[in-house]
């Protein structure tokens, strides 16, 4: 696989007093690709994200976002970038169309928020205000506000956390989506499963340090060639099967 | 989508024009910008425009013909209270819910006009009863005098030659008095709590930090928010302003010229006043701390700037604790361009002291407000 890394990260470092939070991360995203970030709470995966989003200062070491250096060239990056951080709200009392207008401004573009909203299925909401939206619906209506400025990277901070199956298979298909129109997601997660089958290649961060970059296939592999065994016997499902093939695919609204 | 094309003009509109709809959909906004101001204006306007009254009880079998009674009826300021049983008014003028009572007798040619009077030791509006009987009565002798006069072709010297002129001038209502002084009180209140709230909110669910993600200025979403509590400041004051002139009759001396010389006055308080909810919204740590902080900033104002009543009725000690507030010097500064006629040239003082605190509160808000 002989790809572009259109995000460059070379050894990494941020303290905060006398916690190392990153300890020296250098890793390549590749263009066109989903590429995850997992690890533990802690791990320092959020950290390195706000780093390369602009939204932090780092301590030591550099990164370049789509050709463009960090320190020098922010705006630039900001430009190029979308951002869903967690648990971020939005300006109180405005619909979805109208937020959508206000990002608009503050990237400087010009969109049709009915359009943004179709892109996430979220039209027949553009009246409703962000705080009345279910989860997936949230996460959705995020990821829309990332792809206003027509990115060419978004960054998804544990977007599926707390999501019921369906709507995590429904946002896992939205992300594919976006991968396919030829954006690079960046997503952290703590699903392995979800990982697995949405990543196309995923770097695994403890303690400010990475332990491995591949695709999840290879690590998977490398584990069984290595000799481990499930104490339990795979089957041909698992119990989230089991919840979606009874409860149905299609997914509900709150 | 080059960086050379961005504005950070469209941006900072885009966020004066979000805030601006959040905040008119915000009820407490609107409640305190508005609402308040505009019930105490109806409540004051009413009580002031109605004067002083002193409330008369008329006794049962009063002679309603008695040449007494009429006169009294006739004069504004008393209020010919009937019906009242003689225990009640007894009761309400031991309460001094009622300021006196008069019982007429039935008037007889040739005879005295029998009166019996009750004052009340609990209201000190009894004397004003007392000096208009006195007058009614120096009218009744005098006309008895000149029937006397006429008979006996006797002369009795005048003792005293009245004459009585009013000069015409500008009505000083008590709506002159209040509306600048809930104007400067809606001004404070949109500028402290709006805009602590405002920026509270935005840095605790990671608005701003969401908008710093975008290409946007920090100075962008002050400004953006500024901007917006302005328009809706201002848009309040002229509601105010115009609620107050038309159905309240508030003097504009220059009509025109004069609200836009309160409307440059309103956005100076407004500056400063945001200042001081930068400064708060960078104290507090939750949304609950917030009225405690704001409350120390505009209480003592509301009640010691001469909103409802004239800082001259304060002993020393207290007046030169006003002397010192932001909001008299605006609500001054108001009144005598409403009242007065003065232009902002005449309120210098005024706006010197107020530049003083618009200094002070950014200085302080500067070390104080927090992005994160």
């Amino acid at each position: 696989m002989a790809q572009q890394a259109i995000i460059t990260v070379k050894d990494l470092v941020k303290h905060y007093g006398d916690f190392k939070a990153v300890n020296g991360i250098s890793f390549e995203v590749f263009e066109g690709e989903i590429f995850g970030l997992l690890g533990p709470n802690g791990a320092g995966k959020t950290t390195t994200l706000e780093i390369i989003e602009t939204l932090r200062q780092k301590t030591s070491g550099s990164i370049t976002v789509d050709g463009f250096d960090i320190e020098r060239d922010t705006d630039s990056i900001k430009q190029r970038i979308g951002v869903q951080l967690q648990a971020a709200g939005y300006y109180p009392n405005l619909n979805l169309a109208e937020l959508i207008d206000l990002f608009s401004g503050l990237y400087g573009v010009q969109v049709s928020p009915m359009e943004m909203l179709e892109k996430v299925a979220l039209t027949d909401k553009a009246k409703a205000k962000y705080k009345d939206l279910s989860g997936g619906q949230k996460q959705r209506f995020s990821i829309a506000t990332t792809l206003i400025n027509n990115p060419r990277i978004i960054f998804l901070d544990e977007p599926t956390t707390g999501l019921d199956p369906q709507a995590r298979r429904n946002l896992w298909e939205l992300i594919r989506q976006i991968r396919d129109g030829g954006t690079t997601v960046v997503i952290t997660t703590h699903y392995m499963d979800e990982a697995e089958e949405l990543c196309d290649r995923v770097a695994f961060v403890d303690g400010g340090h990475i332990i491995g970059i591949d695709t999840p296939d290879h690590f998977i592999d490398e584990l069984v060639a290595s000799g481990f065994e499930r104490k339990k016997q795979v089957k041909a499902a698992n119990l989230e099967d089991v919840f979606i093939a009874k409860t149905g695919k299609e997914w509900r609204e709150g | 989508m080059t960086s050379k094309n961005y504005s950070n003009f469209r941006a900072t509109m885009a966020i004066a024009k979000a805030s601006l709809r959040s905040t008119m959909r915000s009820p407490s906004a609107v409640v305190f910008t508005l609402a308040f101001p505009l019930i105490f204006i109806v409540v004051f306007a009413n009580v002031g425009g109605a004067g002083v009254s002193v409330d008369v009880a008329v006794a049962k079998n009063s002679d309603t013909t008695n040449a007494v009674y009429q006169a009294l009826k006739k004069n504004p300021m008393i209020r010919l209270v009937k019906g009242l049983s003689n225990e009640d008014i007894t009761k309400n003028l031991a309460k001094g819910s009622l300021d006196a009572s008069i019982e007429l007798k039935p008037q007889q040619p040739m005879k005295p006009i029998g009166l019996t009077v009750q004052y009340s030791k609990a209201s000190t509006k009894g004397e004003i009863l007392k000096s208009t009987l006195n007058n009614i009565f120096y009218k009744i002798q005098s006309s008895v005098y000149e029937k006397i006069n006429s008979f006996s072709g006797m002369k009795i010297p005048d003792v005293i030659d009245l004459k009585e002129t009013t000069i015409t001038g500008r009505k000083h209502l008590y709506i002159d008095f209040i509306l600048p002084g809930q104007l400067g009180f809606s001004l404070l209140s949109t500028g402290v709590f709006g805009t602590a709230f405002v920026f509270l909110n935005l840095r605790q669910n990671l608005v701003i930090k969401r908008f710093f993600a975008t290409p946007v200025k920090g100075y962008s979403i002050i400004g953006g928010e500024m901007l917006a509590r302005i328009i809706f400041g201002l848009a309040g004051a002229l509601i105010i302003i115009l609620t107050g002139h038309y159905l309240f009759g508030f003097t504009l001396i220059h009509g025109f010229v004069t609200v836009l010389n309160m409307l440059v006055l309103s956005i100076i308080g407004l500056l400063i006043f945001m200042g001081f909810g930068f400064t708060v919204s960078g104290i507090a740590k939750n949304e609950s701390s917030i009225p405690p902080l704001a409350n120390i900033i505009t209480l003592p104002q509301f009640l010691l700037s001469g909103t409802f009543f004239s800082t001259s009725a304060f002993p020393a000690w207290l007046r030169s604790l006003s002397d010192v507030l932001p909001l008299t010097h605006l609500n001054n500064a108001m009144r005598k361009v409403a009242f007065e006629g003065a232009g902002l040239g005449d309120v210098t003082h005024q706006l010197l002291i107020l530049l003083l605190w618009g200094i002070a509160a950014y200085a302080v808000a500067i070390k104080i407000f927090k992005w994160e």
